[in-house]
């Protein structure tokens, strides 16, 4: 890092001590939990400013029956994004089912997964963010183009601002202000999340990933909170724009289509997930294998869904390092290293 | 064991391969110690070495030569010289000659440059489908000079903990070739004999410590380096000699090459007043990048991490490995 990064960071750090009064700043965004976690910049801050991990881990809010449903897939193959193969279902993990004979093979990009169906029957297990979704989205427009018959997608895509929404909705929620997600914010454009202020009184601001950028927005949203006047900016507009990403958000709405979604430790909240649209019906894993995707139980003591909502830091959780670690979750947020808790396993003991 | 079977995770390296051997292999067989080989008799060195790869060709390597050289580095690292190997093949039926011959060669290649010799071994055919392509093990032989000890007793406050070379190379050539990420040059594994670059560091220095970095990363070695012996570890980030592509490419796939397999890295501990080794191993072919990466310090209990911005953070043993995350 340059001499001035490092004297600018000094200078930030300072600043940031002079404030006193108790916030709680949420990061919505795995990536962002990862940034903090592997800077160590909790460490950093004084006691006044808490940062909490929010809903934006895709592998996390995901739920156990949409592992479950892949695990009643008899002779196909399994294409999979990496850390989804140790997320717990209520019948076990992907990994497990690997070791036990069924076929799961971790893809890079669901471009990879089409591929693998050039020579056997395969189901993309499709989870993911805006930042992920346009190109399973664009996916699924090849698998249609090359008119193939055995490739399908079991469809849990989650879309980002209904789910602030439904956590802003919360009784006794407190959240000063959020450090919006990057990536997400490329497709979605800066103006999808107005309503946070319109109709929540919060703002934001959106950030990219370098340690410097994250301790400015953390600055930036202090000002905010001086002030009194909570609004979204824009720390990120190299590849943030207002509208976002237009061609991105054209094949999501051609390919996929707003429908009410399963988040692992929040419930249902309406029109956050996008499913597949009719006339890709037959690339659709649930219509092709009559699979359900439902609300299931959390497994019993884990607070996962307390932490998403940031009403309990990690290890507040009874189980945490207990009976709870990455090689054994119980709950999603310890499985994916962009989970809060096992970001907080792995970086904040 | 929790999981009452075997899973990837268990061959990872981490956490849960030192569970496999703490709990399921030592009550029953004689270790010593967990280290890459053991002494035997007054100056006998032996170790083995399971080689499994996909693809079985990748840039900078193949499978025959990680086979020479995964086997001299363990023997190389406990200061003694590798002398002969034992090669023992498994091959799945429909296995192509022409493969086959390539790997020897480079297998052939590998130990003319090692100076080891492979003196005898073992062939055995699977039917199609119950094994992937071929499999090699590899027994190695060295002698250690009676006067020399190495090891994590010898460890002591103060002393410098350095790499011979970029970490992560090898990891990301094989996700690479595997994933076919298309990076272009692709980038080229480690993979390399490296006693000749230790013949060159032993008469430079009081070294205590060497070990080489192979799954798990350098990260696990300096865990297991502190559970041996309590001493706490800083590591300093900005020092980390890490090339451009493996940077890019793991900050995208959020892994750590702390913790990427390496198969031409050597992680060494050395007296505290040591001055003449780095310059020593710059000198030898796989020493250019050799870097002064943390020290052996008591203001800390633990492995940390002294980040790029000044923050201290710990740097602990995975439970498995590392999954690739969705991006
Ligand atoms: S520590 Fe484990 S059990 Fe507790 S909330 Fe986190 S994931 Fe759930």
């Amino acid at each position: 890092m340059a001499k001035s990064d490092l004297v600018r960071i000094k200078y930030l750090i300072e600043d940031l001590w002079q404030w006193k009064k108790p916030v709680r700043i949420m990061e919505v965004c795995g990536s962002h939990t990862m940034v903090i976690g592997k800077y160590g910049i909790r460490s950093l801050l004084p006691p006044s400013i808490e940062l909490i991990s929010g809903p934006g881990c895709p592998v996390c809010v995901t739920p156990a029956s949409f592992i479950d449903a892949l695990l009643t897939l008899k002779n196909v193959t399994i294409a999979t994004f990496g850390d989804l193969i140790r997320v717990p279902g209520i019948n076990g993990t992907l990994e497990q089912a690997r070791a036990a004979g069924l076929d799961v093979r971790i893809v890079y990009s669901p471009l990879e997964a089409l591929k693998i169906a050039s020579t056997r029957e395969t189901v993309f297990a499709g989870i993911g963010f805006e930042t992920t979704i346009p190109g399973i989205a664009h996916t699924l427009l090849e698998a249609q183009r090359l008119k193939l018959h055995n490739f399908s997608v079991l469809p849990a895509f989650k879309t980002i601002p209904p789910a602030l929404k439904a956590l802003l909705s919360t009784d006794n929620i407190a959240i000063d202000g959020f450090i919006l997600p990057g990536h997400v914010s490329v497709i979605t454009g800066s103006a999808a999340y107005q309503f946070l202020v319109d109709d929540f009184h919060t703002g934001g601001v959106i950030a990219g990933f370098e340690p410097i950028t994250l301790l400015q927005t953390i600055k930036d949203i202090i000002s905010q909170l001086k002030r009194g006047i909570p609004m979204i900016e824009n720390a990120y507009k190299e590849v943030v724009s207002i509208q976002g990403n237009i061609p991105a958000q054209n094949i999501i709405r051609k390919v996929l289509q707003p429908e009410d979604a399963y988040w692992r430790g929040l419930g249902k909240i309406p029109a956050s997930g996008l499913g597949i649209k009719e006339e890709f019906a037959q690339f659709n894993a649930i219509r092709k294998y009559d699979l359900q995707i439902t609300e299931t139980e959390m497994p019993s003591g884990c607070r996962c869904g307390d932490v998403l909502k940031g009403f309990i830091k990690p290890p507040q959780c009874p189980l945490f390092a207990t009976t709870c670690h990455p090689a054994h979750p119980l709950g999603p947020c310890m499985v994916s290293s962009e989970g809060s808790c096992a970001a907080y396993y792995k970086y904040e003991r | 064991m929790k999981d009452e079977i075997i899973t990837l995770a268990h061959g990872s390296g981490a956490r849960l391969t030192q569970q496999l051997i703490a709990e399921i292999f030592a009550p029953h067989f004689h270790l010593p110690a967990l280290t890459d080989s053991v002494a035997i008799g007054h100056n006998l060195v032996v170790t083995t070495d399971a080689h499994v790869v996909k693809p079985i060709f990748f840039p900078g390597g193949d499978i025959g030569k990680l086979s020479v050289t995964g086997t001299v580095n363990d023997i190389a690292v406990s200061g003694a010289q590798p002398l002969y190997l034992l090669a023992t093949f498994i091959i799945e039926e429909g296995f192509p000659i022409s493969d086959l011959k390539k790997i020897v060669a480079s297998m052939q290649e590998a130990a003319l440059e090692a100076g080891v010799k492979i003196i005898a071994g073992d062939t055995k055919v699977v039917e199609k489908h119950n094994a992937e392509g071929i499999y090699i093990t590899t027994t190695g032989i060295g002698t250690l000079p009676l006067d020399l000890h190495l090891g994590t007793d010898k460890i002591k406050n103060g002393d410098l903990i350095i790499v011979n070379g970029n970490i992560g190379d090898h990891t990301i050539a094989i996700i690479n070739a595997r994933n076919e990420l298309d990076l272009q040059p692709p980038p080229r594994s480690d993979c390399a004999p490296l006693n000749g670059l230790i013949a060159c560091m032993l008469p430079a220095a009081d070294l205590h410590f060497m070990r080489d970095a192979t799954r798990g990363g350098v990260a696990t070695i300096l865990n297991e380096v502190f559970e041996d012996n309590g001493l706490g570890i800083i590591i300093d980030e900005a020092s980390l000699p890490i090339s451009a592509a493996t940077l890019a490419v793991s900050n995208l796939l959020g892994l750590e090459p702390l913790y990427m397999a390496n198969e031409g890295v050597i992680v060494t501990f050395a007296a505290a007043d040591t001055t003449g080794l780095i310059p020593a191993m710059k000198k030898h072919r796989y020493g250019k990048n050799a870097a002064l990466i943390g020290k052996v310090t008591s203001d800390v209990k633990g492995v940390f991490l002294r980040t790029t911005i000044g923050s201290l953070r710990p740097l602990p043993m995975l439970h498995s490995d590392p999954l690739p995350r969705i991006c």
